[in-house]
């Protein structure tokens, strides 16, 4: 920070002028100047995350001296790209929030810090899967995860009902949820199959088991087109071509209108669905309820991810351990991850939090649902194991236009799934990865 | 004060150098480097900037991604400009001839598009082209009559074009209006005393007379037709039809900001911009050759 490395010139020239008293002077004044006070900037998107800040400011912060200002940003990718400018230019700021998917992004552009030194401490409070993530197998440690999305199903339960149907348990029993509810009604959908959030899919291919991105010794070996993930495609690709669900893309004014008006009854998402369902489907408040995740199997229970993200300490800063102090208060403290979920409606990555203070209570969408937060912890524990590599932009962008594609002709969905593979693969080895195959 | 006039320059030309000329440069350079990733890529120094020479371009001229969203280009462009130029110029006249009624209003009413933003006009477009929640496919149906849809194959083109043409056809009606103003009374007196009337006034007279701005506005039509990013762009949330490729821009944009590789990004733009320029000014000179022909004749 400009201001320490100023005291620092003050003490030293205090030193100079100060002569044979000086040597053991400037030692002790040196020393102080390191734990002077220090000034973060913190780039993130998380409403309300200023407040939360606040209580770090006038609290732990004001008491280590130091303070943290938050910059407000635009989220996910826009925000990766921004970051990597910032930090071409050596300027990037000294925190900054990160989906789980971008940090080998940010890691293999040497943004990201190695933070294990200051909070490995915190990994107790992270479920194995969620914390595996931030340190992409190796034994660094590049962020703290702030919050998860654990997958589940979502369903108009009143119209369930009305049509007769069942909570799918399985994904067999999902689709033929689907072709039982066209016979009975030709013009209502169970859901539509979109292919504008590459998210969605990537968590239903995490929960059949796929692991996208692996290493092999220095290589990189991409599994998109796998075996668990072409099974996922082909029973969606099969949905679709059978005409058993929409193919129209979702967060469109036609999609909100359609489950706001029970024109489509359920809907595949994460936990974080009462809020989008909230501004979407206002008028259908209250009669929404929350399943688990069909299964691929009957006895199992897993889920994937969708969204998520973590703070992590850049490379730029010029006090990583009081950042990295910061960033383990802001994800673990109890006062922190209760302001957080209260301020800006995350759900904490951190297991102890999930349950308690602000999720004693459902959210207000599904108030019907009194153990909505104890259902979605129970799932959130039943998180697989995620593999990011450097380019999942890439396999994300070849996602977008090979499944909207294949989703608007109705056509085959391995093809779109081989084509976004190979994408990834091509942009891998022009970059000059090496990739295994 | 020999010095006089490039002390008056200095202010322009700085200007000029550092926020135009400085950054196309800095694109060129960027254009013939690339990124070298040793190893797993993961940590410092992993990733090193290299001389790429013309590999940038070659890749660029043989990725068939930009070649068809060229191709995509073309066919909206041959929707868009006949059809915005046409009608701005039957505006023009129309409001130019001597009959017309409310003309200021009805100006105001023609440009009035050109004042909304882009995106904001794409956005409100693509309300009114998804079927679920447009007024147009509640009328529609009521009538019992079919329903397009409008995002998906030729119709998105039509779609598309649409919004283009409702937001320029009112700049473009200004530039041909005003120049249809200056024409001089005598001639139009001098067409009605040989009996010309109105018909033959706008054909024989008018149209010739506002050739200029008719090639300009023609001209200003092809570099934003290349260039078209904002409508697709808007649109592409609402349907599958539309990839995150599907103008040339659009690819640019795609590539510097969700592949991240900047270095191909300014290769295409390169292109992009050697080709407009080619294309505009080819345009232009042709033009003038003919009115100098017209002119000799």
């Amino acid at each position: 920070m400009p201001h320490t490395k100023h005291r620092r010139l003050v003490a030293t020239a205090v030193a100079v002028t100060l002569g044979a008293t000086a040597l053991a002077a400037c030692g002790s004044e040196d020393d102080e100047a390191r734990s002077g006070p220090v000034s973060l900037t913190y780039w993130t998107w998380a409403p309300g995350m200023d407040k939360v800040v606040d209580l770090w400011n006038k609290g732990p912060g004001k008491k280590e001296r130091i303070s943290v200002t938050v910059k407000k940003q635009a989220s996910g990718d826009t925000l990766v790209t921004k970051i990597l400018t910032a930090h071409k230019a050596g300027e990037a700021p000294d925190l900054v929030q990160a989906e789980y998917q971008a940090l080998p992004t940010l890691v293999s552009n040497d943004a990201l810090a190695d933070i294990s030194g200051e909070v490995g401490d915190a990994k107790a409070a992270f479920t194995e899967g969620v914390w595996q993530q931030t340190t992409l197998g190796t034994d660094a440690v590049y962020a703290v995860p702030q919050d998860i999305g654990p997958m589940m199903f979502y369903y108009r339960a009143d119209l369930f009902e009305k049509y007769g149907l069942d909570v799918p348990a399985t994904w067999d029993e999902f689709a033929e949820t689907a072709r039982a509810l066209k016979k009975k009604a030709p013009e209502v959908d169970l859901t539509t199959f979109s292919a504008n959030d590459s998210g969605l899919f990537a968590g239903l291919a995490q929960q059949a088991g796929a692991k996208w991105w692996t290493t092999e010794g220095e290589k990189w070996k991409v599994g998109i087109d796998d075996a668990a993930t072409r099974k996922v495609a082909e029973f969606w690709g099969g949905l679709v071509k059978e005409g058993a669900i929409d193919n129209q893309p979702m967060y469109t004014p036609a999609w909100n209108k359609a489950l706001n008006t029970g024109k489509q009854i359920a809907w595949v998402s994460a936990v974080w669905a009462p809020g989008t369902l909230t501004t979407a489907a206002p008028d259908t408040a209250g009669k929404w309820a929350m399943a688990p995740l069909p299964q691929w199997s009957g006895g199992e229970n897993v889920t994937g991810s969708w969204g998520g993200s973590s703070t992590g300490v850049t490379t730029d800063s010029d006090d990583k351990e009081a950042a990295a102090k910061f960033a383990a208060w802001l994800n673990t403290d109890a006062e922190a991850l209760n302001a957080l979920a209260e301020e800006s409606g995350v759900y904490p990555a951190a297991t102890a939090a999930q349950t308690s203070g602000a999720f004693a209570e459902p959210p207000e969408y599904f108030s019907h649902q009194k153990d909505f937060w104890s259902k979605a912890a129970e799932v959130a524990a039943t998180t697989a194991p995620s593999a990011w590599g450097p380019n999942v932009n890439v396999a994300y962008t070849a996602f977008k236009d090979a499944f909207g594609a294949a989703a608007k002709n109705k056509s085959d969905f391995t093809a779109a799934l081989a084509a976004m593979q190979d994408a990834t693969v091509a942009d891998l080895e022009k970059q000059g990865f090496e990739v295994a195959r | 004060m020999r010095t006089a006039p490039y002390a008056f320059l200095l202010p322009a030309a700085l200007l000029f150098a550092l926020f135009f000329a400085l950054p196309i440069g800095y694109a060129l350079w960027l254009s013939f480097r690339k990124v070298r990733v040793s190893g797993l890529g993961l940590g410092s120094g992993a990733r090193t900037e290299v001389w790429a020479g013309l590999e940038n371009y070659t890749t660029a001229f043989t990725d068939s991604e930009l070649l068809s969203g060229a191709l995509r280009v073309l066919g909206y462009g041959a929707i868009v400009v006949p059809v915005m130029l046409g009608l701005a110029l039957l505006f023009a006249l129309m409001l130019d001839s001597e009959r017309v009624r409310l003309a200021p209003l009805t100006r105001l009413a023609i440009f009035l598009p050109y004042a909304v933003p882009g995106v904001v006009a794409a956005l409100l477009w693509g309300f009114l082209y998804l079927p679920d929640v447009s007024p147009f496919y509640f009328v529609l149906d009521r009538l019992g009559l079919p329903q397009p849809d409008l995002l998906d194959g030729g119709p998105l083109y039509l779609a598309l074009s649409n919004i283009a043409v409702w937001g320029g056809t009112g700049f473009n009606m200004i530039v041909i209006y005003t120049s249809l103003r200056s024409i001089p009374a005598e001639v139009y007196e001098a067409a009605k005393l040989d009996g010309a009337g109105p018909l033959q006034i706008a054909l024989r007279i008018k149209i010739p007379m506002v050739a200029p701005s008719l090639v300009l506005t023609f001209f200003f039509s092809i570099i934003a037709t290349l260039q078209v990013f904002n409508e697709p762009t808007t649109l592409k949330p609402l349907t599958n039809s539309v990839s995150t490729t599907w103008s040339p821009l659009m690819k640019v944009y795609q590539d510097a900001f969700g592949k991240g590789d900047i270095h191909a990004a300014a290769a295409q733009a390169t292109i992009i911009a050697v080709v407009t320029l080619l294309l505009s000014f080819g345009f232009l000179r042709a033009a003038n050759r003919r009115q100098k022909q017209e002119a000799a004749r």
